[in-house]
């Protein structure tokens, strides 16, 4: 475990240096019990990936002649990481994610498997065989990362990004996978495309899918798009 | 509840208040007005809670007609401001008359200001804020910017603020007080600012070189800069060697360096999450200068401690407090 401030008003505890589920894991524990407790002053503890971003207001943490508001986070930070107890499951929901993939809808499937040799019935049993984490939630609202995806479908960015990737598109960057909640450019390779709505800003659960959920995809048609809306 | 109509939007011009922190979670940006300073100044100066929601214009401001008579102010980059022609101050209270024209004109210095209005603009409060977040589409008026036609509630005011419009009423078209948020309490904004800089997590990973150029170099801002990000042209910042590194949080101010090596700061609609070498953040209490750079303007950075940089948001507080207590003065 590793920290190191963000400016005046954050703290980065870094868990690892890969995205391996032993980290990510570690990282949604870590989140959940400094949430758990809060430090009068904290913000906010977000997972993200191998990491844990944890939000703080300096001005409430000043202390006249005391340690700085950063060693004091700091040193929160590392009292209840080390009582934080035996590993709770982190929490999480489980989620199985229709995606049509292939065709107009995941532009990118054939070249990503011309990539390793595989079909793209291949890439398909491969991406909807395997079971992810939510690793994280960004780049924009309600985005989420997924960690888990088999080696074999890891797969470089493009080199020139689009100008346009629609909301809802299932794509792979690198070794993770995750689906663009809002329509802006972007450069990962496009594989299917999900009628699920991932962002609702009015919504209980503004972001459908959180940090700590397990995600599996379930290819669908066309056909099924009608029925296969999040109710 | 008051009403004002927006005759011509300006450039750009949206609804924000002090943001939604807590939202990083849901990949949601904190927001809210890039200068807070300004907001926080203006809100200040029409009896409203400093977060209360008001109008961020910017580079080319809006024309507003008001419904009934109103008390606003205007603080942040420099704008000409008139009423039928005639020239009004920033960083005052101003009384409107009932049907008045605000024409908030070019800005001749910065790029933001912020109009607060006694009682604040009164849009649902969204995920915890009232602030206008344009890439998703949520918040402030109807998730947007302002368009002609569009017309604006205004909240109750409060007591203070009714008791000065009342001593400022009666002139033939707007009245303001003699006094002003002085120069000393407001943002040193500059179009070559020196803003102050925390080393970020990936300090170490750029050379010597490119360090020692990120702390002494001048940067222009350029064209691609919106309120996500100020875009930086100069030279290159390159890693020591090049690596992939695993996406991690950001905040509002990060220095980012994408493969090309050219800085982008993020501001109050950056990201959450990022995967580029951050080389600095910048000091909270120096994220005002940020939101008045135009394309062209320069900017350069210098190192403190985080220690420092703290110490620094606190003094900004201190002296927003005694402003605060001035205003009330002025007005009892």
């Amino acid at each position: 475990m590793k920290l190191g401030p963000l400016g005046d008003s954050a703290v980065v505890v870094t868990l690892g240096e890969t995205l391996d589920a032993t980290t990510v894991a570690a990282a949604l524990r870590l989140a959940a019990a400094l949430e758990a407790k809060p430090l009068a002053g904290l913000v906010e503890c977000a997972a993200a990936n191998a990491s844990v971003t944890v939000l703080y207001d300096p001005v409430r943490l000043l202390k006249k002649g005391g340690p700085s508001p950063y060693e004091r986070v700091c040193e929160w930070i590392e009292a209840r990481a080390a009582t934080a107890g035996p590993p709770e499951p982190a929490p999480g929901r489980d989620m199985v994610v229709p995606v049509c993939y292939g065709g107009e809808f995941g532009p990118d499937l054939a070249a990503v498997g011309a990539e390793h040799g595989l079909s793209s019935d291949e890439v398909v049993a491969l991406h909807s065989g395997a079971e992810y984490r939510v690793s994280a939630v960004g780049f924009t609202p309600g985005f989420p990362y997924l960690a888990g995806m088999p080696a074999r479908l890891h797969t470089p960015r493009r080199k020139t990004p689009r100008i346009r990737v629609a909301a809802g598109s299932v794509a792979i960057g690198g070794a993770q996978t995750g689906i663009y909640s809002f329509e802006t450019p972007g450069g990962w390779n496009l594989i299917g495309w999900t009628p699920w709505r991932l962002f609702n800003p009015h919504a209980q659960r503004p972001a459908l899918l959180q940090v700590g959920d397990r995600v599996r995809f379930q290819p669908i048609g066309p056909e099924e798009f009608g029925t296969a809306r999040f109710p | 509840m008051s009403r004002i109509h927006v005759i011509k939007p300006g450039r750009l011009t949206t609804v924000q208040d002090l943001g939604r922190p807590g939202s990083q979670r849901y990949g949601v940006t904190t927001g809210g007005a890039a200068d807070a300073g300004a907001l926080r100044l203006a809100n200040l100066l029409v009896g409203n809670p400093e977060g209360a929601a008001g109008l961020e214009i910017t580079l080319a401001g809006p024309t507003l007609q008001f419904a009934e008579e109103a008390l606003v102010a205007i603080g942040g980059g420099e704008f000409e401001v008139t009423v039928e022609g005639q020239r009004l101050p920033m960083w005052r209270p101003l009384w409107l008359k009932a049907g008045a024209e605000l024409v908030l004109g070019e800005a001749r210095t910065g790029c933001r200001a912020c109009l607060a209005v006694a009682g604040g603009f009164a849009v649902p409060r969204v995920l915890g804020g009232r602030g206008t977040y344009l890439a998703a589409g949520f918040g402030g008026f109807e998730g947007r910017a302002l368009r002609a036609g569009d017309v604006l509630k205004v909240g109750p005011a409060s007591l203070w603020a009714r008791r000065l419009a009342a001593a400022l009423a009666g002139e033939p078209r707007w009245n303001s007080v003699r006094w002003e948020v002085g120069a000393a309490a407001r943002p040193r904004y500059s179009a070559a600012p020196i803003v102050r800089v925390v080393r970020g997590p990936q300090w170490d990973w750029f050379g010597g070189e490119a360090r020692e150029r990120f702390l002494s170099g001048r940067f222009t801002v350029t064209l691609r800069s919106n309120r996500m990000g100020l875009r930086l042209a100069g030279a290159a910042l390159d890693l020591e060697t090049p690596r992939e590194m695993v996406s991690e949080g950001v905040v509002v101010g990060t220095v980012q360096v994408p493969p090309d090596g050219q800085p982008i700061v993020l501001l109050a609609d950056g990201q959450t999450i990022g995967g580029y070498p951050k080389i600095a953040v910048v000091a909270t209490s120096d994220l005002p200068l940020l939101a008045q750079l135009r394309p062209d303007d320069t900017i350069g950075f210098q190192e403190v401690s985080v220690a420092e940089a703290q110490e620094l948001l606190l003094a900004a507080g201190r002296l927003f407090a005694t402003v605060k207590q001035g205003i009330a003065l002025h007005a009892a």
